[in-house]
């Protein structure tokens, strides 16, 4: 599936209770956004997974700040 | 890769044993609602249950076992293979088979030994047995898998990140040679090791041995207080290696076997994760009701999880395909497809300890 940004943004508004839809764009720190634990970091791997056929580690998820760098790792894999 | 595909052997039966005592995640008060409410969901463990201190995996074992026996035609001294699958021993020394042959009153010829593998441990359990069993030739004609753990053994109530995981379950599977039997189990073995230490126990082995720290807890970060002889999980990095190997594995089966993934009637996967499980079955693109759970009622039941969740859910599998799948601690992975139609599925024995 080709991806796109702000079918991403949604994905990841969906999946979490407390984003509100239309909160966040691509500059949010997703940190910021979720009170950001471990399980949170599994979800946004599942995400990843599910959505893009993409895997993304804890090393390659450290490396990552805002919604538009996750979006980012993703197209630079698809691009490989 | 490592393939093995076996015929001539037919497993007969399933059946798994559970103590009494369940512990549910809505009480764990180490953490706070919003974090027990999230951990549930995610995981999908409600409860779990717990052996009470002093009860091995080998008394489990021995009981459900006995219970085997007494409603079958089975004789004891038929019994020529049993392999013991777990990472819960009853002495450093020896192997927990030998223990199990004799309080089980199997005779003297009878192979008997340990697989310490977690995880992935049924379906290498299962490679194992068949293998020996088919190399046998009909010279070794029954066998005994046993396959599980008293995995809260090695738990710390203040580490959030592995104490509402795990519950304590035992599989029994019987297994017998049958030249040109109906049916086939075909598997798919994999390791890699670069990834020890993303889920292990640090002491207690030859490499650390049990030493004046080993039993101190230290906080590791905010929640996640342990020791040594505690099981260490690195929930992200496990994860990523599920994501990337499992479904690979099993697309590589069905490659391997010229099998088509919309003719497998059931996938029982290994019970880690419920977001892990949801995630490998959308890689396979298959429907949500092939994929059997048995995490919500108890937990991550390490080598018993599959075994378990097939007695559990009671699905018609003789005479279905089905795919098994083991994966975790090692790193260490397996999958089997077979077709079993002699394969009879016990009802779930419950063990009252207290």
């Amino acid at each position: 599936m080709q991806p796109n940004l702000e079918d991403f943004i949604s994905k990841i508004e969906d999946e979490f209770e407390e984003i509100k839809p239309g909160t966040l764009s691509p500059s949010s720190s997703f940190r910021e956004a979720l009170n950001w634990n471990s399980m949170n970091a599994l979800i946004i791997m599942a995400i990843i997974t599910s959505e893009f056929e993409v895997v993304i580690g804890p090393e390659d998820l450290k490396n990552c700040d805002t919604v538009q760098s996750l979006f980012d790792f993703v197209v630079s894999k698809l691009s490989i | 890769m490592a393939y093995l595909d076996i015929k001539n052997v037919i497993i007969t039966s399933i059946s798994a044993a559970v103590p009494n005592r369940i512990v549910k995640n809505a009480d764990y008060d180490w953490i706070t609602e919003e974090e027990r409410k999230q951990v549930i969901d995610v995981t999908g463990v409600e409860q779990r249950r717990f052996a009470p201190r002093g009860i091995c995996t080998s008394d489990i074992a021995v009981e459900l076992t006995q219970s085997f026996f007494k409603n079958s035609k089975w004789q004891r001294d038929e019994v020529d293979l049993l392999v013991y699958v777990s990472q819960s021993r009853d002495y450093v020394l020896p192997n927990t088979a030998c223990l199990i042959q004799n309080r089980l009153g199997l005779k003297k010829g009878c192979m008997a030994f340990d697989i310490p593998l977690g995880c992935s441990g049924y379906v290498y359990g299962l490679s194992v047995v068949c293998s020996l069993l088919e190399a046998g030739k009909g010279l070794l004609k029954k066998a005994l898998l046993i396959a599980g753990d008293v995995s809260t053994y090695d738990l710390n109530y203040r580490d959030k990140s592995t104490y509402p995981l795990f519950g304590d379950a035992v599989s029994l599977t019987t297994i017998e040679y049958k030249q040109n039997a109906e049916g086939y189990i075909t598997f798919n073995l994999q390791t890699d090791g670069g990834g020890f230490d993303a889920l292990y126990i640090p002491d207690g082995g030859t490499r650390n041995n049990f030493n004046d720290d080993t039993f101190i807890d230290k906080e590791i970060s905010p929640g996640i207080w342990r020791n040594k002889k505690n099981v260490v999980i690195d929930g992200g990095r496990v994860f990523q290696f599920t994501m990337i190997e499992v479904a690979k594995n099993i697309k590589e089966l069905l490659t391997f076997t010229n099998k088509e993934i919309e003719k497998v009637d059931y996938f029982f996967l290994h019970q880690a994760n419920k977001l892990m499980n949801t995630t490998i079955r959308k890689q396979l693109k298959q429907p949500d009701e092939k994929f059997p759970f048995s995490i919500a009622k108890f937990g991550n039941t390490s080598s018993a999880s599959i075994p378990l969740t097939i007695v559990t859910n009671q699905k018609p599998i003789a005479n279905r395909q089905v795919v098994l799948s083991g994966f975790g601690v090692g790193l260490s992975w397996a999958s089997a497809i077979m077709y079993q139609p002699s394969l009879e599925i016990l009802p779930l024995l419950e063990l009252n300890y207290e």
